[in-house]
């Protein structure tokens, strides 16, 4: 085939191929776009006048801005601790053998797969009262934490393993202690990967309802994702005015966190490794 | 492998703390005898209030109530003793299952609230599991001689009664009818006062209606999604229709599959087998949203439904009803009571029956402040306070006093305290009800989904025989 | 489990053992805590006849393996594992695996708007709330006036009632691709560029660069994906929110079956039971995808 063709064909079609996908993610999403901006919103995705009414219903509810504070101390306390403590654990972990370590953390991740099941609540719920650690955002954090950090070492430690021994051997030889290795050579390499786990941490934890609502008795410290539940109306109806535009106040601290994080650390860094 | 790695060493540590933590976890968690004279002469008294509504959300006139009218209300009865008392209501607002597992690992810890909103049909559970104590045992002499049980009748105290022994105070309760769908009536040739006296009756007026075009005649609640509903809306009313209760108190026995129980599947089958009801509406996870918003445009003739419905769902607000309201409710739905299965079938030899719930205050046996819990839940059991919910949003309240004062301008709900809950059954509270239900719900589904009453019928007995053993079976 | 190179074999980074342990201790004291003592106890409680109500959760009586048993006999159960599998190789395996490693290979070489664009509504997807989801999709598959039957002109088409198991996945390709994408973008940005370069100037097509350099560079995190989404969507309770498993069963995937059991029905124990079982099924995945995929590298 010509190869001017060829490339034609291949654009056309990655243009259509994009396009495919831009509606199969966004149509879902109409509901949410067209909702809160529509006078009588319903479970249906449909626009019958444009209002700004809706957003009044969430300023004027109590519990809204409180809830947002609540999920950003709970989501950001739990994704700093996750990233901080499976750097360490995963780069220790990938440059000292120890032997049967893979199974190990096999194991522990599968474990981690029976804790976010409802039947590990009560355990959990006892064992943190035990602990005086109910009502208490810590042991939300805490718990959250344990569940997350088996996969964020598994998804670190593969990052860290692709960091050319080379690197870090050179620079011993030039007299680089080993926390200077850390944070010249061994850090900027596994940054996009600490920036995916932090935020899948964060993300995990941002829409949680079981673990806050259960450990958490004051209502005035649950998270959005729990005060999200409790958009009903008198006779327990979907209040669809307060949900769809509280969705999309709860969506934008995670957008813009993600574009931040992506900017500064993340994706955006790439061929660091010129081999 | 020769030697204990670190991580090996580590892990056994982390077990070795595990184990320690498991010791403590069991002494810790025998609970102490209640003592109703607990702190009775406690100068300062911290309380905490928990149900499942919150401000701004599920509830939100109940959680108003509480905040703003009950707790200011009770401080003050308690500072006139002298008393300086603090309150704190935690509200929640999530759907039923969750606020009640939450509410039993609290019970089971005794760390969560003094006072607590409970659906009577909870109680077995709670009870025979030992997180609630009879009222008697718990507070004693006060609350044996609180002069509100006159105005609560007998039938609506056992909703919140396990065993012949008071738990709690119920809050209110409700009842279940027919509505109906006026001007499909009248298109339909169907009287305007339409009172069904049997089942049969039910039917041909469904027929009838089934001669409209895209009207669904008849929607009785079935199926696995609708959850309760289904037991509670559908299967029970229509099996106390049949003559007998579901479950026989005096032998300890639930009804297998007996010639009312395949009755009722029965009915079923010539509802959704011939057309008359919509049987996807049954088995989609949002079918009964779906089965209010269709009643509400004028596609649905007769439905069955509590009074739930009537006040919170087709209310003409639409600032309350929101979507599912109906601007002129008043002159459009009728109602009629539920026929048993022919004149006098029914329980007692009713002609009509209904099924009716409702939830309920109780107290935590691990309460620090008995008595003044006790006060607490009499204060909001009191008229005064029970007229101010009733004000702030419209239902039926336990008390006989206070629904004769705030019910006369609602029809419906004037009908349903007068006429419905004098002919209604209340659920068993026995502790495997939540399973037979489910078992209920189950053998509607499979009747829905095309098979025959009698393998339904069949299948039900054999889940039931599993939850509550054979001895507990009747019929078969 | 990626396999060891030699080099690790020795402490390059000069680390040495007292730092290492010191390094790990954290992240392990957290764990053990956190995870592995309420994970063992949940299993302990799988051995009883445990409720959380009722007389089961007061004088909870020893079933031994009984609840395995009841399990392995219940046509329920083994109906759901098989609805499991499918939705799993379906949704995760293939779907979020395969389209998230496309958006993030297609995604570097496009340009920032479309990047971003897509990338935000694919991140969407991910980050709302299970309840507005579930709105969101009654919206779109609703029989009466869902957004689908809108556009395909079909009237009265019950996509969740029709074609409860083709639904499910799809939501959780929707759901879920954004994982992957994240992953693997952040595992091609590894890649080193010199390579491709290399490639490309020796006349390789965008496949054989992606099969000839990419993939042997980033085949641990295809392992490590996989490995964990199957994990996840195992475990994913989120379908519920859209058939509730039904109609009667047609979508009823284990963690669905679990919260029937254990939650509505009350048998915890049963319900954890369950979870080990789950647990023993990723076991038996995984070593099939170490199989797989180490016998392809010792193929090339």
């Amino acid at each position: 085939m010509n190869p001017v063709v060829r490339t034609l064909l291949s654009r056309v079609g990655g243009y259509v191929g994009a396009c495919l996908l831009v509606v199969f993610f966004a149509l879902p999403l109409l509901w949410l776009v067209l909702t809160p901006f529509t006078p009588n919103p319903t479970y249906r995705a449909s626009l019958s006048g444009v209002t700004l009414d809706n957003f009044r219903a969430l300023v004027d509810n109590p519990q809204v801005w409180p809830s947002i504070r609540n999920s950003l101390v709970l989501a950001g306390g739990s994704a700093l601790l996750v990233v901080a403590l499976a750097a360490l654990a995963a780069y220790a972990l990938s440059r000292v053998r120890v032997p049967g370590r893979d199974q190990l953390l096999y194991a522990l991740l599968l474990l981690s797969s029976i804790v976010t099941g409802t039947a590990a609540m009560v355990p959990l719920f006892l064992m943190l009262f035990q602990l005086g650690l109910i009502d208490r955002q810590v042991g939300v954090v805490l718990v959250l934490t344990g569940g997350l950090l088996p996969a964020a070492v598994f998804m670190l430690k593969d990052f860290v393993d692709s960091v050319p021994r080379s690197y870090e051997e050179s620079a011993r030889v030039f007299g680089a202690k080993p926390n200077q290795v850390l944070r010249h050579v061994v850090l900027p390499v596994i940054r996009p990967g600490m920036a995916t786990v932090g935020v899948w941490a964060l993300v995990q934890v941002w829409g949680n309802f079981l673990v806050p609502y259960v450990l958490l008795a004051n209502p005035s410290k649950q998270p959005a994702a729990v005060v999200m539940y409790t958009f009903y109306d008198a006779g327990g109806q979907p209040d669809f005015a307060l949900i769809s535009t509280f969705a999309l106040v709860y969506s934008v601290p995670v957008v813009l966190l993600y574009l931040v994080v992506n900017r500064r650390y993340g994706f955006a860094f790439q061929g660091g490794i010129k081999g | 492998m020769t030697r204990p790695s670190v991580v090996a060493r580590l892990a056994l540590c982390g077990l070795a703390t595990s184990a320690l933590l498991s010791g403590c976890v069991g002494a810790k968690e025998a609970g102490d005898a209640a003592d109703p004279s607990a702190n009775a002469d406690a100068k300062d008294v911290t309380l905490v209030v928990s149900a499942n509504d919150v401000k701004g959300g599920k509830n939100a006139a109940e959680a108003a109530w509480i905040e703003d009218e009950v707790i200011p209300a009770f401080v003050a009865q308690q500072k006139a003793k002298g008393v300086t008392a603090k309150v704190t209501f935690n509200g929640a607002g999530v759907e039923d299952e969750q606020y009640k597992t939450k509410l039993e690992l609290n019970l089971r810890t005794g760390s969560g609230s003094d006072v607590f909103a409970a659906d009577g049909i909870w109680l077995g559970e709670l009870a025979a599991a030992g997180y609630v104590k009879p009222l008697d045992d718990v507070v004693g002499d006060a609350a044996k001689d609180w002069d509100g049980w006159d105005q609560i009748s007998e039938a609506v105290q056992a909703n919140l009664s396990f065993k012949d022994q008071r738990y709690g105070i119920p809050n209110g309760t409700d009842g279940r009818v027919l509505y109906v769908n006026k001007t499909l009536f009248a298109k339909a040739g169907l009287p305007a006062d339409w009172q069904p006296t049997s089942w049969d009756e039910v039917l041909d007026a469904a027929r009838a209606l089934k001669k409209l075009d895209g009207v669904t005649p008849l929607q009785v609640n079935a199926g696995v999604p609708m959850g309760e509903a289904t037991t509670a809306q559908g299967f029970l009313p229509l099996l106390a229709g049949t003559g007998a209760p579901l479950y026989d108190e005096a032998k300890g026995t639930w009804q297998g599959a007996t010639p009312g129980v395949t009755d009722v599947l029965d009915f079923y089958r010539q509802v959704y087998g011939e057309g008359l009801g919509d049987p996807r509406m049954q088995q989609d996870k949002a079918g009964r949203d779906q089965s209010f918003a269709e009643f509400a445009q004028n596609k649905i003739g007769i439905l069955a439904e509590g009074d739930y419905f009537w006040r919170s769902v087709i209310c003409p607000s639409e600032e309350d009803c929101g979507a599912t309201s109906m601007k002129n409710r008043d002159e459009v739905v009728g109602w009629a009571k539920i026929p048993a299965k022919q004149p006098g079938t029914g329980v007692g030899g009713q002609d009509f029956v209904s099924v009716s719930g409702g939830a309920g205050w109780m107290l935590s046996p691990k309460t620090k402040y008995p008595q003044q819990a006790w006060e607490l839940m009499a204060l909001m059991s009191s008229k005064e306070m029970q007229e101010k919910l009733s004000e702030a949003q419209i239902r039926v309240s336990a008390r006989a006093d206070v629904n004769a004062e705030t019910l006369e301008n609602d029809p419906l709900l004037s009908f349903i305290s007068e006429q419905v809950l004098p002919i209604t059954t209340y659920r068993p509270s026995d502790e495997a009800y939540n399973e037979v239900s489910l078992a209920i719900q189950q053998a509607t589904a499979d009747v829905v989904s095309g098979k025959s009453p009698q393998e339904a019928a069949a299948t039900y007995a054999k889940s039931l025989t599993e939850a509550v053993g054979a001895e507990h079976v009747a019929g078969g | 489990m990626p396999s060891t190179s030699p080099a690790a074999e020795r402490d390059v980074a000069g680390l040495g053992r007292a730092r290492a342990l010191g390094f790990v201790a954290p992240a392990l004291v957290v764990i053990g805590v956190f995870l592995v003592f309420p994970a063992v106890w949940t299993l302990y409680l799988g051995l009883l006849d445990y409720s959380l109500t009722g007389a089961g959760a007061q004088a909870p009586t020893f079933v031994g393996l009984g609840n395995y048993t009841e399990a392995l006999g219940d046509p329920a159960f083994t109906r759901s594992l098989g609805l499991t599998l499918v939705y799993v190789g379906g949704s995760a395996v293939l779907g979020q695996n395969v389209l998230g490693f496309a958006l993030a290979w297609r995604l570097r070489g496009a340009g920032k708007v479309v990047r971003s664009g897509l990338t935000v509504l694919v991140l969407l997807a991910w980050i709302l709330p299970g309840s507005v989801v579930a709105f969101l999709w009654q919206a779109l598959l609703d029989r009466r006036g869902g957004t689908l039957n809108a556009l395909l002109g079909t009237t009265d088409q019950a996509w969740v009632l029709d074609h409860p198991m083709w639904v499910i996945v799809v939501f959780n390709i929707w759901r879920g691709t954004a994982f992957s994408m994240l992953l693997y973008t952040a595992a091609l940005s590894s890649v080193p560029r010199s390579h491709l370069e290399v490639a490309r100037m020796s006349g390789a097509s965008g496949w054989q660069q992606l099969r000839d350099v990419v993939l042997p560079t980033v085949r641990r995190h295809v392992l490590t994906n996989t490995l964990l989404i199957t994990l996840w969507t195992f475990n994913d309770f989120s379908p519920y929110l859209l058939t509730g498993g039904g109609p009667n069963g047609a979508s009823e995937i284990l963690p669905v079956y679990v919260y029937r059991e254990a939650i509505i029905g009350g048998h915890l124990g049963y319900g954890s039971a369950i979870s080990l079982l789950l647990l023993l099924a990723n076991l038996v995945i995984a070593v099939f995808y170490l199989r797989v995929l180490r016998g392809r590298t010792e193929a090339t």
